[in-house]
């Protein structure tokens, strides 16, 4: 259970600008954008939909690169200038907004995946590993079946662990419990903490759900509606290790109505933003 | 047990493109964390599949078929049939033990025909696919590939098999290679289209997961790219299969001197029209067990996605 704080996983933003379409016709996504994030902080990024967060997380995962700016892990330089786009890899892993488990292979292969590819463990002791991971997140008991037979819930956990066995530095997750239920979404958080405090690794979590964010996060940062760029920085100054309790408490309360003007107004533009595309013949693709 | 009612609804449609007793949806497992068996036990399968409505739906669709056939031929006599064999004298003809026109299940030369078309099928199906299958997953995956060959390959698609005929023959020597070169052809285009476009419809997710987890290119086209496509894989195969049959026929009827489809074309020049219906059922059983073949092979190695439309239909 000790869980020293890690000394890797800080990132650094510095004027990130991401230009979406070609130069001329470009709409920025990112702009002026700079935030740090402390190793094994969780930081929750709240934005409206198509604010340019998810934009700004496949930056850091290397899916794309910036059009200016620069993002540093633990001082390294992932992107920026001399360095089109970060490269992929199994230090930095994303979690898809749609869940991304390889529906040919079990649950158990997926969550070894890893390892094996990265040639780092044999497959045996990759199987092993990953046995042991999935009962620690009480995933026990569906390790054979195939992720279509498991419900939502289980895939999303069993997706964190698959990412988890990696050891990463930074776990990237683009609203993993978007499209979860409420009362489902409370157990993940849950599963999500208990998974922390048992790796602390860096997690940068997108959502536009605020009250999702103030329970989970160290920080909230909201974003601006397009260009994305942090307009307020929360410090959730409630305790870690938490559990369900803190959202009855009085602290967690204030915190949510503090901000919750501040999200409602970017939500606004957005919705004006987004009316006032469709009207010119929706320009701006997803 | 309310669950249990209401897919009954869903079984036929499940199931109507997947006879041989395919697993019907099975209502009891509707998602959540359950732990559901490998195939499961045969005899159940096949108890429920006589308890749905299925077969005997079925059975009374063959029954009017024939019935019409008959009474259209035999019975009512119509000016339209006058020289087309009635069922009973097809059906006497296929199981007597001395045809009247030489070719009944009795007889060697029946097997013969079979064979000989069935090896046919057999060389130019695994030949297609050894083609098909690489030649649809590069223009998949590799966008140059796909800009060199993929007009060529869409203006000779259309071309219809009869017009290969002629070059064909004329390239080959022998009665046997044009054959199979047709037979090939045909299926060579069905199984590459399909790859390609299952290739074409993975989700990019996957592709984004697998090298975020460290996978090199090759290790996310071997784990993610043809895994993906498998499905559509075997869809592709399943046409190709029955392409073969088509156009195996055709060439036969040209060239050659054995197969089902030399049986029906001199059955019609040598007037032995009940024979020209026995090719033509012998046809249809033989290739619908071939197809069969393929989708059972496609499910065997496709467990996870078989499972994945048992849940779907039972949810």
């Amino acid at each position: 259970m000790t869980a020293p704080s890690p000394a890797r996983g800080a990132i650094c933003i510095r004027d990130a600008v991401k230009i979406h379409g070609t130069d001329s016709a470009g709409v920025a996504a990112v702009e002026s954008c700079s935030f740090d994030v402390a190793a094994g902080e969780i930081c929750m990024i709240v934005g409206p939909s198509g604010c340019g967060k998810t934009t700004l997380l496949n930056a850091i995962a290397g899916f794309h690169g910036l059009e200016g700016g620069s993002i540093h892990l633990d001082g390294r330089l992932l992107c920026g200038p001399g360095q089109p786009k970060a490269p992929i890899g199994p230090d930095r892993i994303v979690v898809f907004q749609n869940g991304a488990l390889f529906p040919w292979k079990t649950n158990l292969e997926n969550v070894a995946f890893g390892p094996i590819v990265q040639g780092r463990l044999g497959r045996k002791a990759a199987l092993e590993k990953a046995r042991g991971l999935m009962a620690e997140a009480g995933l026990r008991g569906c390790e054979d079946n195939y992720p279509g037979e498991t419900s939502s819930g289980v895939r999303r956990r069993v997706e964190i662990v698959r990412a988890l066995m990696n050891e990463p530095v930074v776990l990237l997750l683009d609203e993993p419990y978007r499209a979860l239920d409420s009362l489902t979404k409370s157990v993940m958080h849950e599963a999500l903490l208990d998974m922390y405090y048992r790796n602390r690794v860096t997690i940068i979590f997108i959502t536009h759900d605020l009250e999702e964010a103030i329970f989970l996060g160290h920080r909230v940062v909201i974003m601006t509606s397009r260009p994305c760029r942090p307009k307020k920085l929360l410090e959730v100054d409630i305790p870690h290790p938490r559990d369900y309790a803190v959202v009855t408490s009085r602290r967690y309360r204030e915190l949510v109505h503090e901000t919750a003007e501040a999200v409602h107004e970017e939500a606004l533009k957005a919705f004006d933003l987004g009316e006032r595309e469709a009207a010119e013949g929706g320009r701006f693709a997803a | 047990m309310g669950l249990g009612v209401q897919p009954v609804g869903v079984v036929p449609a499940v199931t109507a493109d997947t006879p041989a007793g395919a697993a019907p949806a099975r209502p009891e497992s509707t998602g959540g964390d359950r732990v559901i068996g490998h195939g499961g036990p045969a005899r159940f399968l096949a108890l429920q599949w006589l308890a749905s409505p299925q077969p005997y739906l079925m059975l009374i669709g063959y029954a009017l078929f024939l019935g019409s056939w008959y009474l259209s031929v035999e019975v009512l006599k119509l000016p339209r049939f006058a020289e087309m064999p009635g069922l009973t004298t097809v059906l006497r003809e296929w199981v007597s033990t001395d045809p009247t026109y030489g070719l009944s299940i009795h007889t060697p030369i029946y097997y013969q025909h079979i064979l000989v078309s069935l090896r046919r099928i057999a060389i130019a199906f695994v030949l297609a696919t050894a083609l098909g299958v690489p030649t649809g997953l590069l223009l998949g995956w590799s966008r140059r590939f796909r800009d060199y060959v993929f007009p060529i390959f869409e203006a000779l698609r259309p071309i219809p098999i009869l017009a290969w005929v002629p070059l064909a023959i004329i390239m080959f020597k022998g009665s046997e290679t044009p054959v199979v070169f047709l037979t090939t052809l045909a299926s060579f285009f069905a199984t590459a289209l399909n790859t390609m476009l299952g290739v074409r419809a993975i989700d990019r997710t996957h592709v984004l997961a697998a090298e975020c987890l460290g996978a090199s290119p090759w290790q996310v086209f071997r784990h993610v790219v043809v895994p993906a496509a498998l499905p559509y894989i075997f869809t592709g195969l399943e046409i190709s299969i029955g392409v073969a049959w088509f156009s195996l026929v055709a060439a036969e009827m040209v060239s050659g001197q054995f197969g089902l489809g030399y049986v029906i074309n001199t059955s019609y020049t040598t007037v032995e029209y009940p024979n020209i219906v026995i090719g033509m059922l012998t046809l249809g059983v033989v290739g619908y067990a071939t197809s069969a073949a393929v989708r059972l092979a496609g499910n065997r190695l496709m467990a996870w996605r078989k499972r994945d439309l048992a849940l779907v239909g039972g949810g």
